[in-house]
């Protein structure tokens, strides 16, 4: 991560050479897909060093909300009811690319300002944090499983929701890789809605519709997590692999026994903090969205907006028995 | 209401049921004097509770009262106040339609799904409200012809109404709808800095309220609810009034699904999930009986604002969203058991008395 070399920073004041100062005491909410999601969790709490820590430290009225469910039906309300208390700024993973746009543009039209974080939604907000190249998320996910399956056999993917923008992307780049592995096939994909029971359930469908299923990519947490709760069983364990993105804490048990080997992320905490602070350097009027315009994110060090109005956190991590249990979240 | 061949021993039944009647402060067919006044009483309270909510409103957030904040409230119950209309006079009439909210399902799939097959946005909301009115004559056939409770046939229905939107959109998401549709959920009517689901449910308020307090059919929905039997015998005809309520619920189901759409943008199975709760609570809380035969237009229109008001402001205070059920549940409650606890002694005592007779 190259924003790591200039970590000595520490929290100092981030007044850029050609900005305002940052103001203080803003109205930033920090709306996830959903509640109750550990990645998000960490992505967003104070405790993690996510979003709210970095909009505390800023002097910010930093909040975290959100629908139970991960849907824009969900979700569009809540960020209406954001917007009836006032906020300045909003910092949001979209659960839809356009369902959630005529809200925030009309919401932008007012000088609220929209970042968005983890999911976007690019035609209604002025930045994007990418927390990693989506063509890195989806090759790594393919090789972590092609080395495991010796390139060959039957796969599938257990996604969150059919509509999310992010999902969809890296499992076209899941596509784009699988090109390098001719003898390994991608033969479903299935949606748990990011909610574990549903996840568990589809897990357990492809199970039984594919009996020479060799491999299963779940490329978000709660459905990697659930598949590897059905696949910890003596009949699958090390027979199907699965690999996609998880977090650590909840990954642990099934590394230390063998059911995963290998899966990939960000760190959702740096994520969060780092939408924060972009959200914050916006509605200062610090810095703003053009391409090459660059900022101090308090300890993640400085970053540049890139091509799209986007900001990238870095490449893809990959955790594996030797390193997971020095990471917790 | 049984079906045509028991009719004879309904007959019988309703003998006792008017001796009863004559004894019990019951109204006849249409609200007595007496009714009036103590849904005036009603009706005052909830005038009281509404200037209390605003000013709880008013006191915990400085944001209560600005123009985002009214529309938003409006964009926010607009439809759940939409569906406390029909199914007020479905409960005045002694039934109740718990498949609406699955209405608003389906009918935001089919929107989602047809608008996905490049079908023009008037033809769709067209078929859509035809759908509506053709779901709501399913439950009204099956309560009327076949004699069935329509608590039982609705939650029936709204299970299947339900399976059935998930069918017709599965995991599919469907938001590119164009932005003269989906103003409707940014934007307030000029001039009024309502949201449109809200001027629309003041419109459809006002119709209800001259449909049920000044026309013979609205007559005939409070002497059906108040003793359907009775209703039958003055040459009401029954099955035909209640099937039409079921359709108007139906109807204005499928509009809500059609406005829910639009203001979220989004097409999707789940849609409106758990609406029907608050729609049930709001009716109870206006006073209408559950048991029919008693309810105002008023009290349902200050039952709406009351709850609407109540729930912005504990979300402008950061209540926790997802704790808004305990408002919602509280208000049931208390909707229920302040009116009708005279009401409750008496029915519980009088059913003792007439258990061999049974339900209908």
């Amino acid at each position: 991560m190259g924003a790591v070399m200039t970590a000595g920073l520490g929290m100092a004041p981030a007044a850029t050479a050609a900005g305002h100062p940052l103001k203080k005491g803003l109205k930033v909410f920090v709306v996830p897909k959903n509640l109750g999601n550990s990645y998000f969790t960490t992505a967003d709490s104070v405790k993690s060093g996510g979003a709210l820590a970095a909009l505390k430290a800023l002097g910010e009225q930093g909040q975290e909300t959100s629908g139970t469910a991960d849907s824009p039906s969900s979700q569009l309300p809540v960020i209406q009811a954001d917007l009836s208390k006032g906020a300045n700024a909003l910092v949001i993973s979209a659960t839809d690319p356009t369902a959630l746009c005529p809200t925030l543009n009309a919401a932008m039209k007012r000088g609220v300002v929209v970042v968005t974080y983890d999911s976007d939604a690019p035609a209604c907000r002025s930045l994007f944090i990418n927390q990693a190249s989506p063509q890195g998320i989806g090759a790594v996910e393919v090789d972590i499983l092609a080395k495991e399956l010796h390139n060959q056999g039957q796969i599938a993917v257990v996604s969150a929701s059919a509509s999310d923008t992010n999902q969809n992307t890296w499992i076209g780049y899941m596509k784009t890789e699988l090109k390098k592995y001719p003898k390994m096939k991608l033969v479903s994909i299935v949606y748990g809605n990011d909610d574990t029971a549903t996840s568990t359930q589809v897990t357990q469908g492809l199970l039984s519709r594919y009996p020479n299923l060799k491999g299963i990519i779940s490329p978000t947490t709660v459905g990697i997590a659930a598949a590897a709760a059905v696949l910890d069983t003596a009949k699958y364990r090390g027979k199907v692999k699965l690999t996609g993105l998880g977090t650590p804490d909840e990954m642990k048990k099934y590394v230390a026994d063998g059911t995963v080997q290998a899966f990939a992320l960000w760190n959702p905490a740096s994520l969060g903090y780092l939408a924060a602070y972009a959200a914050v350097e916006l509605a200062s009027h610090s810095i703003t969205n053009a391409k090459g315009q660059s900022f101090t994110a308090g300890k993640l060090g400085k970053f540049t907006v890139g091509a799209g109005h986007t900001v990238l956190l870095g490449p893809p991590f990959v955790f594996n028995k030797s390193n997971i249990n020095k990471f917790n979240f | 209401m049984a079906g045509d061949a028991p009719r004879t021993a309904v007959a019988a039944d309703a003998d006792a049921t008017e001796t009863a009647a004559l004894e019990a402060p019951d109204p006849g067919p249409g609200p007595t004097w007496r009714g009036s006044r103590r849904y005036l009483r009603w009706e005052s309270g909830l005038a009281l509770a509404l200037v209390g909510t605003v000013l709880l409103g008013v006191g915990l957030s400085g944001q209560f009262l600005t123009s985002t904040n009214i529309l938003n409230l409006g964009l926010s119950n607009g439809e759940v106040a939409i569906m406390t209309l029909p199914m007020m006079m479905v409960v005045i009439a002694g039934e109740i339609d718990l498949s609406i909210q699955s209405t608003l399902a389906l009918s935001s799939s089919v929107v989602g799904y047809l608008w996905l097959h490049h079908w023009s946005m008037p033809l769709i909301i067209v078929t859509v409200l035809v759908l509506g009115a053709l779901l709501g004559l399913i439950n009204g056939l099956l309560v009327t012809r076949l004699g069935l409770p329509s608590l039982a046939v609705t939650i029936g229905t709204l299970t299947l109404y339900a399976g059935v939107a998930e069918i017709v959109l599965g995991a599919t998401i469907v938001s590119n709808f164009p932005a003269a549709y989906t103003s409707i959920g940014v934007n307030a009517v000029p001039g009024t800095g309502l949201s449109y689901s809200a001027v629309i449910f003041v419109v459809l308020a006002v119709v209800t309220g001259v449909v049920m307090h000044a026309t013979a059919f609205g007559r005939s929905v409070f002497a059906i609810g108040a003793n359907a039997d009775a209703a039958l015998y003055t040459g009401i005809r029954v099955k035909r009034v209640k099937t039409t309520l079921f359709v108007v619920s139906g109807l204005v189901g499928a509009m809500a699904g059609v406005l829910f759409t639009f203001r979220l943008s989004t097409a999707e199975y789940g849609n409106g999930n758990g609406l029907v709760l608050s729609v049930v609570a709001i009716v109870l809380l206006g006073g209408v009986n559950i048991f029919g035969g008693r309810g105002t237009v008023a009290g349902v229109f200050l039952a709406v604002l009351v709850f609407s008001i109540l729930q912005n402001a504990l979300l402008l205070t950061n209540f926790p969203q997802s704790a808004s059920g305990i408002v919602t549940g509280g208000l049931l409650l208390v909707a229920i058991l302040v009116p009708n606890a005279g009401d409750l002694l008496r029915r519980g005592r009088r059913l003792v008395r007439r258990m061999p007779g049974g339900w209908s």
